[in-house]
């Protein structure tokens, strides 16, 4: 671990889920944190509040997740003494990017999803890789268990790309409470078989209303 | 020798001090990144990064210049997306293609705009491709032996008409009228100089180009989704297709129903 001078990083495991809806958007995480068999926490929070419509979560090395959250929320306080408003989250988006990118060659091991409402008030969810590539898309996972999450999202809420021409609408039919649904089922079935997914999962949901915020209790094994 | 070349980004470190681990010990973790470079400062592997495959390509041709590309990204074996824009529209005159790591592709081509409307300000009239690609080319090559993926094609129309360049983080900036890059480009380039004339008319173009692709797609299996296909002429670039390539599939090869020759029917009941 770090007692490698020539490896820093450390995987603290976990999966961050997020969907974008017409009007809403869902983002979750589990809660545990783990370093390679043990787990350290059950109750690590992996969700970052940036903005009143924009929320961050991360999943990979926490050391660097708090070390980009910290820098991230900074800039936004910059942004709001400047600018008198709050970032919106397209704007926060390419800033995490270039965040990223600044580190280009010593990176922040992080898997990063932002999400929250656009200024048109639509759902709208970014998926990152650790260098800071981003593509605005409707629903993504991140993390350990993505790779058994994001099939069954596929299955459920594939949209028409958005590169097609003639464009087709791209919409995700769900309503919120069948999003939050499905990302309940989804957490639970990631946690029956990844060892670094369980616990408990927080489920934030950003709408017109505001910020709401839900646990869910998961498996402890 | 390690080119003792600053550093532009903030808080990154020399290259060449950091010594990475070609493995991650710790176990099979999907999804981290693989900065693999050649040479003899081993900045070496962590895991996948995000790569853009790959099929990309471009052609001059007298009416102007195609620019055409699939839309896979792939984290080594694992398709992590398949609606990755890969031309972005770098002004409404000149467009750039994407292959290799996604991030450094990115990031380069939007400072490239930036530094195009910068060139249009100061200067106050329009950049010229070879300007562009040239301050493409000379980034790159400030950082090459670091560790940038970038294959890239900038294509466009300025005052001396089509214009098309290939440029990679190697240093290399090739002039050319026909290109293709990506893991997919020996299948697009079957295709595309097989079928390439210079006097076509742009539909015939962008079908080519459209073919070229989904034969790529076809056999490489870095490379699928969506194919795009953008025209440059001299009113700006265009969009004039983007279609599925399971589709485009059975569009060039409809499945024709065999006649049946023995048809098994039940037997009547006795």
């Amino acid at each position: 671990m770090a007692l490698r001078r020539d490896w820093v990083y450390e995987n603290n495991g976990g999966t961050c889920v997020a969907i974008a809806g017409s009007d809403y958007c869902v983002i979750a995480a589990d809660t545990r944190l783990s370093v390679g068999y043990s787990i350290y926490t059950r109750e690590f929070s992996k969700i970052c509040n940036l903005a009143d419509k924009c929320v961050l979560a991360t999943s990979g090395f926490q050391g660097d997740m708090k070390a980009l959250q910290k820098n991230l929320a900074a800039r936004h306080l910059i942004y709001q003494h400047q600018h008198n408003k709050q970032m919106s989250c397209p704007a926060m988006a390419q800033l995490l990017s270039n965040t990223l990118y600044y580190k280009r060659f010593f990176p922040y091991y992080t898997f990063n999803i932002l999400g929250g409402l656009d200024s048109n008030g639509k759902g709208c969810v970014f998926t990152y890789d650790a260098v800071g590539s981003y593509e605005r898309v409707g629903y993504s996972a991140q993390g350990t268990g993505a790779g058994l999450i994001i099939p069954v999202l596929d299955n459920q809420l594939k949209s028409p790309s958005p590169l097609l021409l003639p464009a087709k609408d791209a919409v995700t039919p769900l309503s919120e409470a069948e999003a939050v649904d499905l990302v309940k089922d989804v957490f639970a079935s990631a946690t029956e078989r990844d060892i670094y997914t369980g616990d408990k999962v927080e489920i934030v949901v950003i709408n017109a209303s505001g910020i709401r915020q839900e646990l869910m209790e998961l498996r402890k094994d | 020798m390690r080119p003792s070349w600053r550093m532009r980004t903030a808080c990154g470190r020399r290259a060449g001090d950091t010594l990475f681990d070609s493995r991650l010990a710790l176990g099979n973790f999907p999804s981290t990144f693989e900065i693999k470079r050649v040479g003899s400062n081993s900045v070496e592997a962590f895991e996948k990064l995000k790569l853009l495959s790959r099929a990309t390509l471009a052609f001059i041709f007298k009416e102007g210049v195609i620019v055409a590309a699939d839309s896979r990204a792939s984290m080594g074996g694992y398709i992590s997306s398949q609606s990755v824009k890969k031309i972005i529209e770098i002004n409404p005159y000149m467009l750039g293609t994407m292959a290799g790591g996604a991030a450094d592709c990115q990031f380069w081509h939007r400072n490239l705009g930036i530094k195009c409307r910068l060139h249009e300000l100061a200067n106050k009239r329009r950049i010229s491709v070879t300007g562009a690609s040239k301050l493409l080319s000379n980034i790159l090559y400030s950082y090459r032996g670091m560790g940038l993926s970038v294959g890239t094609m900038i294509a466009g129309w300025d005052e001396k008409g089509p214009g098309l360049y290939y440029v990679d983080s190697e240093g290399g900036r090739l002039k050319g009228t026909r290109f293709s890059v990506g893991s997919g480009s020996p299948y697009a380039y079957g295709v595309l100089d097989n079928g390439y004339r210079f006097d076509m008319t742009v539909e015939e173009a962008a079908e080519l180009a459209r073919r070229a692709i989904y034969h790529a797609t076809f056999r490489d299996g870095a490379s699928g989704g969506v194919a795009s296909v953008y025209y440059v002429g001299p009113d700006g670039w265009k969009k004039m297709s983007g279609d599925d390539v399971g589709e485009l599939h059975y569009k060039y090869y409809p499945v024709v129903p065999t006649p049946i020759e023995q048809e098994m029917v039940d037997a009547p009941a006795a």
